[in-house]
């Protein structure tokens, strides 16, 4: 019997570190937007917070059309 | 000729019911979550994952390929074995969605498979060793893999989203977790569709209708994509309201991290070579994510009861296709025995479930009382599984194998790895 260990190794970790590296990301977009929005409602404008927010949601949906890359090929 | 092209209608049909099982049994694992945590209407849900796991049905053919060629080489496989096979799984999924637990479909398929060709050809026809290493060893890692990754993701997620708005909060998550319940839905429809496609070029062409080696057929791509997209739209309530709300308590949050982590590991063991089941995946997220969150509690006695539905699933599976096997050697009588066996036991079994019905409205409130009731649920239904074919006297063989290969499955659920090392 001859158990993939590698295999299964590599599937944690890249599972492991996609889902956290995803979640952290989103996460951190949802500080800025969130930041973005107080800062508006003040008559203010957090441009950075709002810049930054919105790469981390263009990385987030870069690695969900991978996904969907992935899935297709 | 005209007999084999009559077996041959019976086994497709079956299999696309199998695929329908399969859609309504899976579509927690894309939207349990999304639907407890009240990010989309259950209706809308299901309609979403059943659509994208049609567009998924279409996307590729590479699993079917890899079924119906790899397996035809190794044997000449009969439709007999193959019709066997389909109805321990068919029967394997509609008993845990029953009691609502979450089961892999795959395991099923395979435990029926299994089953018929001991039965048709002795035990040398089971590589045990391919047992461990494909179907126990995927079944322990999948949800520790999900369940710390979704863990983690979770923790990550409430430490560093603290003090995120509370408008920004609802939003953001809300949108999260049908991006990444969108992805699972279409990676199932990829691979458990296909596996379908599989069965069914793999019938066509053990039945001599197809040349070995063939792609599967425009049609049957069409029909299996269709059958499990309005399986998937029927929605397996009864086991969403297990995952969604059985397992553990989902916040919006938790819910994003337990999709997110179901989906990376999903598209991550297909193309890294360790395929993990679907089901189990999630479920490892959801009880992961229920951790992740202080305070967050598993309902242990819930998740015991579905594990002991994985161990059990593939013995359960090959001991009912192994029965349906033995009684299809008396020639034509008995593989209409086994076929009325089937669908009266289907009928049995959804009779069963209007007692106590599980739809839309009512997903969500599962609370401790159905938890409190359950472990007598499991039992009693079981049992009454087993039951009503008796009365149905028409398949008198079929019954008395089945009567007794059922309860034979759940005498010993102490030790769920064991049945399945015994296979």
């Amino acid at each position: 019997m001859k158990i993939d260990w590698a295999a299964l190794g590599s599937v944690f970790g890249v599972s492991l570190s996609a889902t956290v590296a995803l979640v952290a990301l989103f996460t951190l977009g949802l500080v800025g937007l969130s930041k973005h929005e107080a800062a508006t409602e003040q008559g203010g404008a957090a441009t950075l917070a709002r810049s930054g927010a919105y790469a981390c949601f263009a990385l987030c949906a870069a690695a969900v059309s991978y996904g969907i890359y992935l899935i297709v090929a | 000729m005209e007999h084999i092209t009559l077996l041959l209608g019976i086994v497709i049909i079956t299999a696309l019911v199998f695929d329908f099982t399969n859609g309504f049994h899976d579509t927690a694992n894309a939207m349990a979550t999304t639907i407890s945590t009240g990010a989309l209407k259950p209706k809308t849900a299901v309609a979403m994952s059943a659509v994208l796991n049609l567009v998924g049905a279409f996307m590729s053919v590479e699993v079917a390929k890899t079924i119906s060629k790899g397996l035809v080489n190794e044997e000449g496989i009969q439709p007999e074995v193959i019709f066997a096979a389909l109805v321990g799984a068919i029967l394997w999924n509609l008993v845990t969605w029953l009691v609502g637990l979450p089961s892999s479909s795959s395991h099923a398929l395979m435990g029926g498979l299994i089953g018929a060709a001991v039965a048709s050809a002795g035990m040398g026809a089971v590589n045990g060793s391919v047992v461990v290493t494909k179907v126990l060893i995927p079944a322990i890692a999948a949800p520790i893999v999900a369940g710390v990754a979704s863990m983690l993701a979770a923790k990550i997620t409430y430490k560093v989203g603290g003090n995120i708005g509370k408008k920004t909060s609802a939003k953001g998550y809300k949108a999260g977790q049908i991006a990444s319940a969108g992805l699972v839905s279409l990676a199932h429809g990829t691979n458990d569709a296909q596996k379908t496609m599989g069965i069914i070029t793999l019938a066509l062409v053990a039945g001599g209708a197809l040349a070995p080696g063939s792609n599967p057929p425009v049609w049957v791509i069409v029909s299996a994509g269709m059958a499990i997209a309005m399986g998937t739209y029927l929605g397996g309530w009864r086991i969403i309201r297990t995952m969604g709300s059985g397992l553990t308590d989902l916040q919006p949050q938790q819910g994003f991290a337990a999709q997110t982590s179901a989906a990376s590991v999903i598209l991550a063991s297909s193309h890294l070579g360790f395929s993990l089941s679907t089901t189990h995946a999630c479920s490892g997220a959801v009880m992961g994510a229920g951790l992740g969150r202080k305070g967050g509690v598993v309902r242990w006695s819930t998740a015991t009861r579905m594990f002991i539905a994985w161990g059990l699933t593939l013995p359960a599976a090959a001991l009912v296709a192994s029965g349906a096997e033995l009684v299809m050697r008396t020639g034509d009588i008995g593989v209409a025995a086994v076929a009325v066996f089937l669908v009266a036991s289907c009928v049995a079994i959804w009779v069963i479930s209007r007692r106590q019905v599980v739809d839309h409205t009512n997903v969500n409130e599962a609370g401790t009382a159905s938890a409190d009731e359950q472990p007598g649920v499991v039992t009693t239904a079981i049992a009454a599984v087993a039951v009503p074919p008796t009365a149905g006297t028409t398949a008198a063989v079929t019954d008395e194998d089945l009567k007794a290969t059922i309860p034979a499955a759940t005498a010993n659920p102490a030790t769920p790895a064991a049945p399945a090392a015994a296979v």
